[in-house]
């Protein structure tokens, strides 16, 4: 997911102040729980995301998938320690707000979580990752895709996806391997996310020996494509490769089928919705584009199961990476036998485990090694997935899921 | 060749959005004297109201033909934005007809600020997609692709303009528009409503402005509550351009800044390329071998052609191309 959109807003001292106060009434009403644990010590477990806004159905998505994972294992009567170990989660709303991560983060850190699932935008996680690291609480993002969150140096930043670096890679060479391009048009919107992603795709296709024509730039508010697109035409490219949302990319295939380019669209993530049938039409039919992950109807049958019987619905995209950071905190507690983070840390650090999104280690800055990226297409009006890249090899679809799903 | 003949009929269609947006501007200048800068919301609205029109019409599986619901989203928008004209123009101008003339500009941005954000509050700040309901045939005209919607756009403009022309210069409200145009006090004892004519202008302006949103969602296939401020200012530049208050002019700056804007976004990349200057500096040179082009001002420069025209213009020739001619303007 990109830096999320939202102005950085300058807030008032009477907000910071009213939710310092709240966040401390909290923590006063915290203190008193570990009693009702029935006796067992209770371990609490920070998670954060949107929960109300444009995309809280996201949100829930993530905390349902923190839910089950502290359900299952309270079901399981842990003991760490010695003691026996009650799981709590600590769900709070960040708004998708850059500047309310920072605030969660304090209340987090002052309420003592033994460690945080969250946050879901990449824009909301790297400002809030500071706060963690200074009070030494171990994150995982099961949706921060930014490569920025973990170039920070924090030692207890990690994250259960793939990073957006890793996704141009892997939609170039989707490219190459399915159509074989020769002459490749790459477009972007001039903003950070979109030229980060048009930059890593130039150059992976360069590196194949692709003729990549010179950059066109609009702007993320561009909506007429024609002039760039007929001098595009002219050069005739056999792929266009857009880095920008859908708002922008949606007009940009419509308008070049139009113009008659013949050659196949390619989008990043923030294009990579059912939003592209709604604005391009016919004209969206049969572009390719990439999400970093797996599509939630990938992850393994057991959590699939488990979530369906538990919540009545099908996770929507980031829920097993959520449950799998929990886990993974978990299963690191259990290891060092110590729910305390500077203890279980290294065990996090070195763990390896087979979750719900596949087999998860991490690298020396805490994101995942071999982040499984998909490449999807547009079919019959809907986005599906049509391949998996993992560590440079292309997996059909059909067959990945059939692995996992065993 | 085909490259350029498409980026002609592309900036003719554009220009053609330009000239009706334009034609708003320029008719409120000739007779009051007031830019008014909300007339950008005016077209955003047109488009929005028709968006909502068309949408739920083609929802609700009425059976009809995806013709006549377009003409029904027009239908629709254009009387709404004539509502927004002139409640614009008894509210925010009328009051200050005797003020400074710095006043009017004030309320002018006011208004505009006001009406993008009840659009917002009412249509969402998220991109709208236009149902796309009608084919779209694409005709091919010597290798240059011409659409359907390109070819309404630019037929539907030239007739507005046709009747705009006809009903200033051959009805009794155009004549009673240039009198008020030319010298209100006179017009007033002469018997002509002043205030009924100014009020009117709003109105026209509004409904060219409202079919000229249409037109945008439908070429586009997006709406957005903010596409009214570029696109207003855009077409601001293009009365100017053709000499505001005259309404040939702002006809003619409209489909030259179409153009020049196509060109311009079209031809910039390969104009800039530095490679075609190699020979200055090896290190360029190294670096021209090596990615084939160095590319200085790529095409996100498109909106700046606009505003490159209007700073000449008023430098070099404040009056317009054709703002001599000020006893016709209307």
């Amino acid at each position: 997911m990109p830096l999320t959109r939202v102005p950085f807003r300058l807030r008032s001292v009477a907000v910071l102040s009213a939710v310092l106060l709240v966040a401390a009434c909290g923590k006063q009403e915290e203190a008193a729980k570990p009693a009702a644990g029935g006796g067992a010590t209770v371990i609490k477990i920070g998670h954060a995301a949107p929960l109300t806004g444009g995309i809280a159905h996201l949100g829930k998505d993530n905390e349902a998938g923190v839910r089950l994972a502290v359900d299952e294992a309270n079901a399981k009567g842990l003991t760490i320690g010695g003691a026996k170990v009650q799981f709590e989660m600590l769900s709070e709303d960040d708004e998708g707000k850059p500047d309310k991560g920072p605030i969660i983060a304090q209340k987090f850190a002052d309420a003592k979580v033994a460690g945080v699932v969250g946050h879901l935008n990449s824009g909301v996680t790297i400002p809030a990752s500071a706060v963690y690291n200074t009070a030494g609480i171990p994150m995982i993002s099961g949706s921060a895709t930014n490569p920025k969150l973990t170039e920070q140096g924090f030692a207890v930043t990690f994250r259960t996806v793939g990073r957006d670096d890793q996704q141009g890679p892997a939609i170039a060479s989707y490219l190459v391997a399915q159509f074989k391009p020769k002459v490749v048009a790459v477009v972007d919107d001039a903003t950070s996310y979109g030229e980060g992603l048009a930059n890593e795709v130039e150059k992976s296709l360069k590196a194949a020996g692709v003729t990549v024509l010179a950059r066109e730039k609009g702007t993320d508010k561009t909506t007429d494509w024609k002039a760039i697109l007929t001098t595009l035409k002219g050069k005739k490219p056999d792929a266009v490769f857009y880095g920008g949302m859908d708002s922008g990319g949606g007009p940009l295939v419509k308008q070049g089928r139009e113009l008659g380019l013949k050659g196949v669209f390619a989008f990043g993530d923030g294009a990579c919705t059912d939003k592209m049938q709604e604005l391009a039409g016919a004209a969206a039919e049969g572009l390719v584009c990439s999400q970093a992950g797996i599509p939630a109807q990938a992850s393994s049958k057991s959590f699939i199961d488990a979530f369906k019987a538990k919540f009545g619905s099908d996770p929507i995209i980031y829920a097993p990476f959520t449950y799998d950071a929990t886990n993974l905190i978990i299963t690191a507690m259990q290891k060092a036998d110590s729910v305390d983070p500077a203890k279980y840390l290294p065990a996090l650090k070195a763990i390896s485990f087979d979750g719900a999104s596949g087999h998860i280690e991490f690298d020396e800055k805490g994101d995942r090694k071999d982040a499984e990226m998909t490449i999807f297409t547009l079919k019959d009006g809907k986005i599906v997935p049509v391949a998996i890249i993992k560590a440079g090899k292309t997996i059909p679809f059909e067959e990945f899921a059939k692995g996992t799903g065993a | 060749m085909e490259v350029f003949l498409q980026q002609i009929i592309n900036g003719l269609t554009l220009g053609s959005i330009y000239a009706i947006v334009a034609l708003g501007y320029t008719m409120v200048y000739g007779i009051v004297q007031l830019i008014n800068f909300a007339h950008g919301e005016v077209v955003m609205i047109g488009a929005m109201v028709a968006l909502t029109v068309i949408g739920s019409l083609a929802g609700a599986n009425t059976g009809m033909p995806p013709v006549v619901i377009v003409l029904a989203g027009i239908a629709c928008a254009v009387p709404v934005c004539m509502a927004v004209g002139y409640t614009m123009e008894r509210v925010a101008y009328r009051p200050l007809r005797g003020a400074p003339r710095l006043a009017p500009l004030i309320t002018a941005i006011g208004i505009s600020i006001i009406l993008q954000h009840l659009a917002m509050l009412i249509w969402s700040r998220n991109p709208l997609s236009f149902p796309q309901i009608i084919p779209n045939p694409v005709f091919e005209i010597a290798g240059a692709n011409v659409s359907g919607v390109q070819i309404a756009i630019i037929s539907l403009s030239a007739l507005m303009m046709l009747g705009l022309t006809a009903l200033v210069y051959r009805t009794r409200l155009g004549t009673a528009m240039r009198a008020t145009s030319e010298n209100p006090q006179v017009a007033g004892l002469m018997g002509v409503n002043i205030n009924r004519v100014i009020a009117s202008t709003f109105v026209i302006g509004a409904g060219l402005g409202a079919v000229a949103g249409v037109m945008v969602g439908t070429y586009y296939g997006i709406a957005h509550y903010t596409m009214g401020a570029l696109l207003g200012l855009k077409a601001f530049s293009a009365a100017v351009l053709g000499g505001i208050g005259n309404l040939a002019g702002a006809m003619l700056g409209g489909i030259l800044l179409g153009l020049v804007e196509a060109l311009g976004a079209g031809y910039i990349g390969e104009l800039t390329d530095l490679c075609h200057v190699s020979w200055i500096s090896t290190g360029l040179a190294e670096r021209c071998a090596q990615d084939g082009h160095v590319v200085l001002m790529g095409s996100n420069y498109q909106d700046v052609f606009a505003f490159l025209v209007l700073i000449a213009v008023l430098v070099f020739r404040p009056s317009g191309l054709l703002g001599e001619r000020v006893g016709d303007r209307a």
